[in-house]
């Protein structure tokens, strides 16, 4: 289960670089179609803003999909719907009504705010969609496993095979010289020995190799023991290939949106799926163009959305018929940060009183797919922050009587953690 | 002053036992088992494993152990698939609800995480007073072994639904024939319930309720009925007495549900005043060991000294006799009436006779001490009704029976014959919450859920209205028993929704229900106070005549049965905790004894042999009343126990149901016949064989330091002309640069600067302190301290944190001994020795009195000794002698002055706790959690989820202490913090402070002027405990005070 994570970089440029090539080469095709591209751009923007809670383009959500509805209605009944539904239907219009009651008497919001152009625009973005960049994927994707296996045993052999070959020519040019007359020359075993035979006699030299070995056997000894139980690095396989990337990246969510208890508790929190269904009742799948790139893979569209069918097993919701069964299932993700139960650590002091970023002890979370333990989470490296971090104690009315007091006591202007007594045994472990 | 008053605290040490001896110069009797361990020479020659190769296995286990460790254990996270709104994971919630078992009725707020109920506390606006039981039964909850979890006809499962037919059927079947049911609780309480029971009744005419308290207080109940036509207990505020003058009511125990609350008020030493307490007693009881004066007498002196008190008082001529102590009581009879209506008298005795006596005497001061009207509700069991009902189930007349949470069959002294009538019932239901005797004897068994879990409301006291919330989903497939009936009735409503129309309607009047649930109480503005419709004036010379009568039929030995402050009535006789917490008076715990008098004892030949692990054993006795023998009982000779009496604690002896460990003691049920708590008559002969005791404290001697606590009377504390320094509360003085000063001022290192942030000290007062036990058990639940067992216990490996340790103390009269020089003139002879010396050289040197001679000359004062508590916990030194010795530097001083101890450094040697003058450190000898060895609530699933999440559980071969609830004082800094403000006053607590319901503990910030200790820590009766040793302990006590009546 434990997987620590071996970015291996070369890999990663070649595939990159390749798809890169690739999607160049498509595009540039792409292009060539005939769609007039800034009427798609407004018209997928206002799509985004408006619609798109309710609507999508292949599937039925909230409402029905949309896709190609220019060519089901006339335009002037969709300007007329769009802007005011209530009053069509009012009207007496059937087609209307019928829709209504088709979708169990739900309201569609008003949009009396948007003018002709803007829905003309929309009703574009409905006909022509994202086709263009549905062929990019599609030959990405394409592409994509190719890409992504070849190389890694390619690589392996194409550096054997150089390292033979540079054996191969080494000794063939000792061989030509040696029969050209060059004096035979010892080889690397031969060299070795004589250096050995060199030590072996000075005993300086071999007292010092010895207090040397005893050194680096120490140094790394050392080291060996002090990374036991130290997790740096860890980074799980989660039961759902959750993408912090996408979420606090791409999409800029809060941290504390969905680990809510931080501010408050002594956890974190992993959110609750009813904290996810509040985004996913409405996306059940991704972009078309959205991938994550793991270490040893990579998830694409078809990946991505069967991990967000994972949550709807989880909460219980069918997707189809858009409500709860009941038949909850908890998830069970993996720990990625384990203190030791005699470590006490409270998020909020840290985070709502202390104010301290996330990304402090977490890393660039933001630019994680695959979430890591990014700090070390040692009692020394605590301490290291402790004794190195400034309290800011204006403005909060606790410190005002102890900061004046310590500030004269240590004539400094602003105290340490370590100062405020963050240093003390019994402040973590009790 | 405390000058001539001698400490101790066993008999054995009185005596000068050699055991004693050796223990007060080490702490180790036995020689360290090397032997034991390594085997005898000839098996180590003959071993095939040598030294080399033992060497080579330690070697490799360990590198094996180390590459095993190297690999982390995956945990897994998961979180809840919808969070209820009202949970933050990490933060604790606090919900207001009332415990009410039938014998124990109080206000709390209980601590859940998690929705896991952790802890409960007195909702102190509410007036809430918690029991060292109330605060273990959220332990009872989680109680896997005793729960009842399915409903079950006879062995088989049955589901509710198949349950309600069948009941359903029979009882209409019996209904249609009119053959009687009855109907058998404890004391419920409950308004609502009373009216869901008044429904079924309307339902099935044929039945009829009965109430049953396994430990009666019927006839005072009858007496009361018999006076003011309601059956009821009045209701006592001691707050208001100046004079209480108790004859064997232990109303600081378990007596008509304890009233210790009301009692601290009236004795606040700061006010100026304290009531004066009488206690005549034969047992050595709570309230008699608090009392200010006591007056040994075995009951049915008890009986002739109620009637003389009433004649002295009233001045009628009522037959009684002379007993020893007539003229204390003549005494006592002035000082009630010069106190006129601020005076009071309660009695123990449950005898109509007596009570209805009581009563009227109370009724002649004209008492404002008892309510008549807003009565107490908390004890209603009708002994006739369940003596009836029983002959009548056994001879046929009763046809069904159904219980709700009593267990006749092993509380009723009578059970042989319910459980033989109960066989023949043609329905009998057990509705219960435990799987006990009764649970397994009926036809069908349902499962009822813990008080935590349930809905409800109680009236503990005439128009005070408590409500009762779940602070807990259901453990197990249960039902209320409102539920149950509301089905059977044929009702559609729930509980929950009968119980808000309840009070909508009747209690109300309009008032927010939410609000009432938030509060946990209810008390109307103006509350129609019931007029009683007669006061009738008793024949107390009929009653006289009567009690008389009994008493000089008394030959023999007199039995008083108690209820222990631990197990109560024997309801949670399968709770660790309570198990393990020891009894105030004797220290034992895991066990119930015959407490038998020094002079009885030597007579029948009792002894309390100290043994060479520094345990006590006892001998047995076979005690026969009325002709019911129980074989085996142990005996404790107990200081202060009346000769000619003994005595004896209900609630042990359970055995069905309870875990191996817990079944232990006598059941002493048998004896309590008619529900009398004093047996005439009584035989006791010595049987064989030895009992193993496991005392807490005996082991601990006080090493000559007999200055441990300071006492003095509310005369000398009143009198401003008095300098306490130079009185009653003396400070360790020594010679500095030619001059007394004052030990405290001294110092040979530089002192720290406290004045900085928070620190912390604890005062606790010894006036107040009743010796109840509650601070423990608080401190169990909150810092996860583990269960040993009676071995461990045994052997003085106790976990407590906090321990109540007992003093008794007597005064040796110097004239006794023709002394040649009093004290204060030995002491100027000897200016160079040390006030604790000194006393110890005088004694010795002045009296001449060897060990022995001081037995001798306190056997006749330990007839009769003067009894002091004192909490000892870790008194957080300033100058700590544990935190210099410890190699690793595992446990050190914090700026906020606690004494901090990192477990995970502590390496185990141990040095702190034989450094420690205070015996206040406990080893973890072993691994106490998930460790079947001790097999209690830290080893099963259910009993884990009483440990509180914040604290860590100690593992195997570390030290552990009171760290002063640092979880608890961190977590109101970070209160503060996150809400930018400053601590308020008095909001840093402790768990035991908290607990604490006369409010003898008071902890806060001294660095705060505002807080209430840092007036305490300055206040005249302050003093620390052997602050001869110069440690600077952060821990204050007050001076006890006692109120000995002098004008």
């Amino acid at each position: 289960m434990k997987s620590v994570n071996h970015h291996s970089r070369l890999t990663k440029t070649l595939v990159r670089s390749l798809a890169f090539f690739l999607v160049f080469l498509v595009s540039s095709s792409a292009f060539s179609q005939d769609i007039d591209e800034a009427r798609q751009k407004e018209g997928k923007k206002l799509f985004k803003s408006l619609c798109a809670s309710c609507h999508k383009l292949d599937k039925k959500l909230v409402g029905p999909a949309l896709a190609g509805i220019e060519e089901k209605r006339t335009n002037e009944w969709l300007k007329a719907w769009i802007k005011n539904n209530a009053e069509l239907r009012a009207s007496g219009d059937k087609d209307a009504i019928a829709i209504f009651e088709e979708y169990n008497g739900s309201n569609m919001t008003a949009f009396p705010q948007l003018t002709d152009q803007n829905i003309d625009d929309i009703l574009y973005y409905t006909t022509v969609g994202e086709v263009k960049k549905a062929a990019v994927a599609g030959t990405e994707v394409a592409g994509q496993p190719q890409g992504d296996q070849a190389p890694k045993w390619l690589i392996y052999i194409l550096a054997a095979a150089i390292v033979v070959a540079f054996l191969i020519i080494g000794s063939l040019l000792k061989t030509i010289s040696e029969l050209k007359g060059a004096p035979k020359t010892p080889g690397l075993m031969g060299q070795t020995a004589e250096l050995w035979q060199g030590i072996k006699q000075n005993t300086f030299l071999k007292v010092l190799t010895v207090i040397f070995g005893a050194l680096v056997a120490a140094y790394f000894l050392f080291g060996t023991l002090f990374k036991v139980g130290v997790d740096e690095g860890y980074q799980p396989i989660q039961p759902i290939a959750f993408s912090h990337k996408i979420h606090a990246g791409d999409n800029k969510i809060d941290c504390q949106y969905c680990h809510s208890s931080a501010k408050h508790s002594k956890t974190s929190g992993i959110p609750s799926v009813n904290v996810c269904m509040n985004c996913h009742k409405n996306i059940s799948e991704v972009a078309d163009d959205t991938k994550v790139v793991m270490d040893d893979h990579t998830l694409v569209k078809a990946d991505l959305d069967k991990e967000i069918a994972k949550i709807y097993e989880a909460a219980g919701w069918d997707a189809n018929k858009l409500e709860y069964t009941g038949n909850t299932k908890p998830v069970k993700w993996v720990r990625v940060h384990n203190l030791p139960d005699f470590a006490y650590f409270n998020h909020s002091q840290h985070v709502t009183v202390g104010g301290v970023a996330c990304q402090k002890c977490h890393g660039p979370v933001e630019e994680m797919e695959e979430v890591y333990q990014y700090s070390p989470l040692t009692m020394g490296w605590c301490i290291d922050c402790h004794k190195a971090t400034k309290v800011d104690l204006k403005g909060n009315e606790y410190y005002a009587k102890i900061h004046e007091d310590l500030a004269k006591k240590y004539g400094v202007e602003q105290v340490t953690i370590a100062q405020l007594g963050g240093k003390e045994c019994g402040k973590c472990h009790y | 002053m405390a000058s001539n008053k001698k400490y101790w605290q066993s008999v054995e040490e009185l005596k000068g036992s050699s055991i004693v001896e050796t223990l007060r110069n080490n702490e180790f009797v036995q020689d360290i088992p090397t032997d034991e361990f390594l085997g005898d020479k000839e098996t180590l020659e003959t071993s095939s494993t040598s030294r080399r190769d033992f060497l080579k296995y330690v070697g490799f286990t360990t590198a094996a152990a180390s590459l095993a460790a190297c690999e982390g254990p995956v945990r897994k996270s998961i979180p809840y698939v919808v969070q209820p709104n009202d949970i933050v994971v990490g933060v604790a919630d606090w919900y207001a609800t009332t415990i009410a078992d039938g014998f124990d009725f109080a206000n709390v707020l209980v601590k859940t995480r998690e929705g896991r109920p952790i802890q409960i506390m007195p909702n102190k606006e509410a007036g809430g007073v918690t029991s060292a039981r109330t605060q273990a039964s959220v332990l009872s909850l989680y109680d896997e072994k005793l729960r009842l979890k399915e409903p079950r006809k006879g062995e088989t499962q049955i589901s509710w639904a198949d349950a309600d037919k069948e009941i359903i059927a029979k009882l209409n079947e019996l209904k249609d024939a009119n053959e009687s049911v009855v109907l058998l609780t404890g004391t419920l309480a409950s308004p609502s319930t009373e009216k869901v029971i008044a429904d079924f009744i309307t339902a099935y005419p044929n039945v009829k309720h009965v109430v049953y308290d396994a430990i009666s207080e019927s006839a005072a109940a009858d007496a009361f009925e018999a006076m003011y036509g309601k059956r009821a207990l009045p209701d006592y505020d001691f707050s208001k007495a100046e004079v209480i003058a108790s004859i064997g009511a232990d109303f600081l125990g378990d007596w008509q549900g304890g009233y210790e609350k009301s009692y601290a008020e009236g004795r606040r030493v700061e006010t100026g005043k304290m009531s004066y307490h009488v206690q005549i007693e034969s047992n050595m009881s709570l309230a008699g060991a608090n009392a200010d004066k006591r007056i040994v007498a075995k009951p049915s002196e008890q009986v002739f000294a109620l009637i003389n008190l009433y004649n002295q008082v009233t001045g009628s001529s009522l037959p009684s006799k002379a007993t020893a102590f007539d003229a204390e009581v003549k005494q006592l009879a002035k000082d009630l009436k010069k106190a006129g209506s601020k005076g009071v008298v309660v009695t123990g005795l449950n005898d109509k006779n007596a009570q209805l006596i009581a009563l009227a005497i109370n009724k002649a001061l004209n008492s404002e001490v008892i309510d008549t009207k807003a009565v107490n509700l908390k004890r209603q069991g009708n002994d006739t009704q369940v003596a009836q009902l029983v002959a009548d189930v056994k001879g046929g007349k009763v046809k069904g029976l159904i219980t709700y949470n009593v267990n006749p069959l092993y509380s009723l002294s009578n059970a042989a014959d319910l459980a033989e009538g109960i066989k023949n019932l043609k329905l009998s239901v057990a509705l219960s919450t435990q799987d006990d005797a009764t649970a397994n004897a009926t036809q069908y068994t349902l499962p009822a859920p813990h008080n935590l879990e349930s809905w409800g409301d109680v009236m503990a006291k005439q128009g005070v209205y408590s409500l009762m919330q779940p602070t807990i989903q259901p453990l197990f497939n249960t039902r209320q028993v409102q539920d149950v009936l509301l089905k059977w009735s044929g009702s559609t409503v729930n509980y929950y929704d009968t119980l808000k129309e309840f009070w909508s309607t009747n209690v109300l009047g309009g008032a927010s229900w939410n609000q009432a649930l938030h509060d946990g109480f209810f008390k109307a503005e103006n509350i129609t106070e019931e007029e009683i419709a007669f006061e009738a004036t008793a024949d107390v010379n009929a009653a006289a005549v009567q009690l008389v009568r009994k008493a000089n039929n008394a030959s023999g030995f007199e039995l008083n049965l108690y209820s222990s402050t631990a197990l109560g009535d024997g309801k949670q006789a399968n709770n660790p905790w309570l198990q393990e917490l020891p009894d105030p008076i004797t220290r034992a715990s895991w066990d119930n004894y015959l407490t038998v008098s020094m002079a009885d004892a030597k007579e029948l030949g009792f002894e309390n042999p100290v043994k060479d692990n520094g345990a006590i054993d006892g001998n047995y006795a076979n005690v026969t009343v009325n002709g019911v023998t129980i074989n085996k009982i142990p005996v404790i000779i107990q200081p202060g126990q009346a000769k000619g009496s003994v005595g004896l604690a209900l609630g042990y002896g359970r055995t069905q149901g309870l875990k191996s460990e817990m079944q232990v003691g006598i059941n002493a049920y048998p004896f309590y016949q008619n529900g009398n708590n004093v047996q005439y008559n009584v035989s006791i002969e010595k049987a064989s064989g030895w009992h193993k005791f496991a005392c807490m404290q005996v082991q601990s001697t006080l090493a000559g330091r007999h200055d441990i606590l300071r006492e003095a009377s509310l005369k000398e504390v009143n009198d401003k002309k008095l300098d306490p320094k130079h009185t009653w509360n003396k400070p360790f003085m020594v010679s500095y640069d030619h001059q007394e000063v004052e030990g405290s001022k001294i110092d040979l290192w530089d002192e720290h600067d406290r004045s900085l942030g928070h620190h912390f000290n604890l005062s606790i007062d010894l006036t107040s302190c009743t010796g109840c036990g509650a601070c423990v058990i608080a401190c169990h639940a909150e810092n996860n301290v583990p269960v040993v067992g009676k071995d461990e216990m045994r052997v003085g490996r106790d976990m407590a944190w906090l321990r109540i340790d007992r003093y008794y103390s007597s005064t040796v009269e110097d004239k006794q001994y023709e002394a040649k020089m009093t004290l204060e003139e030995f002491k100027a002879q000897n200016p160079n020795i040390a006030n604790q010396e000194i006393e110890r050289r005088y004694t010795e040197k002045v009296l001449e009195l060897s060990k022995g001679d001081l037995f001798d000359a306190l056997e006749n004062p330990a007839e009769n000794p003067q009894v002091a508590f004192q909490p000892m916990m870790c008194q957080h030194c300033n100058h700590a002698p544990c935190e210099t010795v410890c190699p690793v530097a595992a446990t050190s001083h914090g700026r906020q002055g606690q004494n901090q101890m990192a477990y995970n450094r502590c390496v185990g040697t141990r040095y702190c706790a034989n450094n420690c003058p205070y015996r206040v450190r406990r080893f973890n000898w072993f691994n106490y959690s998930e460790n079947n060895e001790f097999d209690f609530n830290m080893n099963n699933e259910y009993g884990k989820m009483v440990l509180n999440p914040d604290v860590v559980v100690r593992s195997r071969g570390v030290m552990e202490k009171c760290s002063m609830c640092i979880q608890m004082t961190q977590a109101t800094i970070l209160k503060a913090k996150k809400e930018g403000r400053a601590v308020n006053k008095d909001e840093f607590e402790t768990a035991c402070s908290s607990a604490c319901s006369t409010g003898a503990m008071v902890f806060g910030d001294i660095n705060n002027s505002e807080d209430t200790v840092t007036a305490l820590k300055e206040d005249k009766r302050a003093f620390h405990v052997l602050d001869y040793i110069g440690t600077k302990p952060n821990v204050v006590y007050q001076v006890k005070v006692r109120n000995t009546n002098e004008a």
